[in-house]
């Protein structure tokens, strides 16, 4: 079972092939198709979770590339208990959405090439989690990479939407460039690219730790550039102009986790580099609190949860750093589920209001009560309460930052989490509470929408309770790195709830009771409130330091290649026409004019000749007259 | 007496007379009439030096005889192209005749 792994993304793969080609044809069968493929993928990987469960493993690959020297490139799969987890996330969260999708894109005139995206995404997020080698890994990253600016600029005819696109595919490029030369220096020391071969060969201490260092965080890089960390996290609020299903699945729950995974499935290396691990953690901990930060004053309802994406993907980097393996993975399982539900909430929304802006809704709980009842199982989830999922793990993480003595991260951490639940309630209170201020008129949406919104909810919920104590921290058991068993802490789970619970009490105040007016809070602080609106200004300094720089180089490299390589090119060209202007002149003055002199020449011969030839009788007579008068005179007078 | 003199005083003039229409008629058939007076003009002389040089032999008059029958070939065929040409041409002037002329 293990071995026939692959079919789980070539099977996805076979249907985006399918759907690019016949799409057309196939119209509303494009949709099950790609849902059929997903779900078989999604009970395979069920399937293979019990497997690893039982203990089975497997590494098996073959050979692609053979490079020179001792060098090889395998393509491969490896299951272990990480990659079993991630393909039940991405399988089931790609089948809801992909599920989802056949409401929300109903009457998309480019229905059958979404699917084909989808498929395409799925497929080559499922080959980067069973990927053995960074090699195959790097290909799929790319393909996803691809996917997402497919699917962000999916509706291509609104500028944003393609401008969104590019600025993500270009900024997680900037993430990729360093990660493929973090490749390279792997491939260079090791002379391999499989997981197996890398670990073992750092891990027995033939790198120094300094080269593992350095290829540490450049792996990291291209994380920073996927999973939206500070400083290449801008793309991903932009990215929200794509369909809400993909934010769901690509933006939220999936593709951004791929840097996560990364990262975990580079952590033997990270753990032999102490620096590159407090990198990682400082990373996490400042995305983490900054994207909070912005979240809290947003109103466009899918930013504030692109944001808090952000937010989210900063506190698995930081469990990474601080060495909680576990907690970032267990994270990254709960966090893919209750995001996935509020994006896929915020979308039934959208349908069902047809605009973003929070402040144009309001009342919608008492018209769409599934949506609202999931959404609101969702804000809890991510504020912590428990014994929902997001507690757990977020739980997880805190435990994690005290046990390794991270104290500052731990106190920022709280922050943020106390952040989270109010910027998360303000959203619910704000939408779902009070009386609806749009002019469109509201209706739940239908079933096919509220079905995935449902199980997600249900996974909301449970998702957590494998890693809790109440349950003997299995996820723990399961998904480890060394053995580190983690003690819960009765007064970390104290503050932890504590945080949520201030979060949303705040948020209660101010959005449901009305207890203080919020612009009052505004006109407190406008230095703040702007800087925390115009998003700390990075897309203003982006533009200035780096946008503009570039634009401008290239104007002057254009200006280079206008004068300097076109004007020698040209230059050149000036001086063959005018060489071969000369030789023309010489053709037809020397050339010519000899040939034409020669044919003058016997013309103009031609022409005395002609006085004698003139066709008169009688002018030869005359002649002969005169010939014969010469001829007889000399006679006469020359004598003979 | 007339002597040989006198034949060949008035064939001279037959003969300049026949070149002077020869090489001014503009006219076809004026320029034949005067090649048949310089024809003429030839057989005066022939038949003049046979009677005065060698009365003996006759060959100068018969040989007069063969140029009357040439003369004669001559004219039918020079009167036949003539009227050929000025059907088609509608002229008789040979200097309009240059069909062959570049």
């Amino acid at each position: 079972m293990l071995s026939s792994a692959w079919l789980i993304p070539i099977v996805p793969l076979g249907t985006f092939v399918i759907n690019i080609f016949f799409g057309k044809r196939l119209k509303g069968a494009s949709a099950y198709i790609s849902i059929l493929a997903i779900g078989f993928g999604f009970f395979y990987s069920l399937g293979i979770l019990f497997r690893v469960f039982g203990g089975e493993r497997l590494d098996a690959s073959l050979l692609w590339v053979p490079l020179a020297g001792e060098m090889r490139l395998g393509v491969g799969l490896l299951i272990d208990e990480l990659a079993a987890v991630m393909l039940l996330v991405v399988t089931s969260v790609s089948l809801m959405v992909q599920i989802y999708s056949v409401g929300y894109m109903h009457g998309d005139i480019r229905y059958s090439r979404f699917y084909a995206y989808l498929s395409l995404f799925s497929a080559a997020m499922l080959g980067l989690v069973l990927a053995n080698s960074y090699a195959l890994l790097f290909v799929c990253w790319e393909l996803v990479g691809l996917t997402s600016y497919l699917l962000i600029g999916f509706w291509f005819e609104k500028k944003e939407a393609a401008n969104a696109g590019q600025k993500a595919f270009i900024t997680t490029k900037l993430g990729d460039i360093g990660m493929f030369i973090g490749i390279l220096v792997l491939l260079a020391n090791v002379g391999s690219l499989g997981f197996k071969e890398v670990f073992h060969f750092a891990e027995a201490g033939e790198m120094s730790v300094g080269l593992i260092t350095v290829a540490s965080l450049l792996l990291f890089c291209g994380a920073v550039g996927k999973s939206a960390q500070f400083p290449l996290h801008v793309w991903l609020p932009d990215a929200m102009e794509g369909p809400t299903p993909v934010s769901a699945l690509i933006h939220a729950a999936t593709m951004v986790a791929a840097g996560v995974y990364l990262v975990a499935r580079s952590f033997p290396l990270f753990a032999l580099s102490p620096a590159a691990l407090e990198v990682v953690a400082t990373i996490g901990i400042i995305t983490a609190f900054l994207a909070a930060s912005i979240a809290l004053v947003q109103n466009d309802i899918k930013r504030i949860l692109a944001y808090s994406t952000i937010s989210q993907l900063g506190f698995m980097m930081t469990a990474l750093g601080v060495g909680g393996y576990t907690a970032g993975i267990f994270h990254l399982f709960t966090h893919a589920f209750f995001k996935a539900l509020l994006f896929l909430g915020a979308g039934s929304m959208i349908h069902a209001a047809h605009i973003n802006d929070i402040r144009q809704m309001g009342g919608l709980f008492k018209k769409m009560p599934i949506t609202g009842w999931t959404f609101l199982l969702a804000c809890l989830s991510i504020a912590g309460v428990p014994p929902l999922a997001g507690f757990w793990s977020k739980d997880e993480i805190f435990l994690e930052a005290l046990r390794t003595g991270h104290t500052v991260i731990l106190v920022v951490g709280l922050l943020t989490a106390c952040m989270t639940a109010f910027y998360m309630f303000r959203l619910f209170f704000i939408t779902f509470t009070g009386i609806y201020r749009g002019d469109h008129p509201i209706h739940e949406s239908p079933w096919v929408m509220t079905l995935p919104l449902a199980l997600l909810g249900f996974m909301a919920v449970f998702a957590g309770l494998p890693g809790s104590p109440l349950m003997g921290n299995g996820f723990h058991h399961f998904v480890h790195f060394e053995e580190c068993g983690v003690e819960p802490s009765g007064m970390v789970m104290a503050l932890s709830i504590l945080a949520g619970l201030v979060g949303i009490f705040l948020a209660w105040l101010l959005y449901y009771r009305q207890a203080w007016d919020p612009r009052k809070l505004i006109k407190a602080a406008p230095g703040a409130y702007r800087f925390l609106l115009n998003k700390w200004y990075f897309d203003e300094v982006y533009q200035a330091g780096v946008v503009r720089p570039v634009l401008g180089l290239s104007r002057v490299l254009d200006w280079i290649d206008l004068r300097g390589v076109d004007g020698g090119v040209n230059g050149v060209a000036w001086v063959a026409v005018l060489i071969s202007k000369i030789k023309r002149l010489f053709d037809i003055y020397i050339v010519d004019g000899l040939v034409n002199l020669s044919g003058a020449f016997f013309m103009a011969l031609g022409k005395v000749g002609r006085k004698f030839q003139t066709g008169l009788v009688q002018n030869y007579a005359l002649v002969l007259l005169f010939g014969v008068v010469i001829l007889v005179l000399a006679k006469l007078f020359l004598g003979g | 007496m007339i002597t040989l003199y006198h034949y060949l005083t008035v064939s001279l003039l037959l003969f300049g007379i026949g070149l002077y229409g020869i090489l001014t008629r503009r006219n076809a058939i004026g320029i034949l009439m005067s090649i048949e007076l310089v024809l003429n003009s030839v057989n005066l002389n022939l038949v003049a030096f046979s009677r005065f040089i060698t009365p003996q032999v006759l060959s100068g008059q018969v040989f007069a005889l063969f140029v009357i029958a040439v003369a004669a070939g001559e004219a039918v065929i020079g009167l036949a192209i003539v009227l050929s040409i000025y059907r088609c041409r509608n002229t008789l002037d040979p200097e309009d005749i240059n069909l062959m002329k570049w």
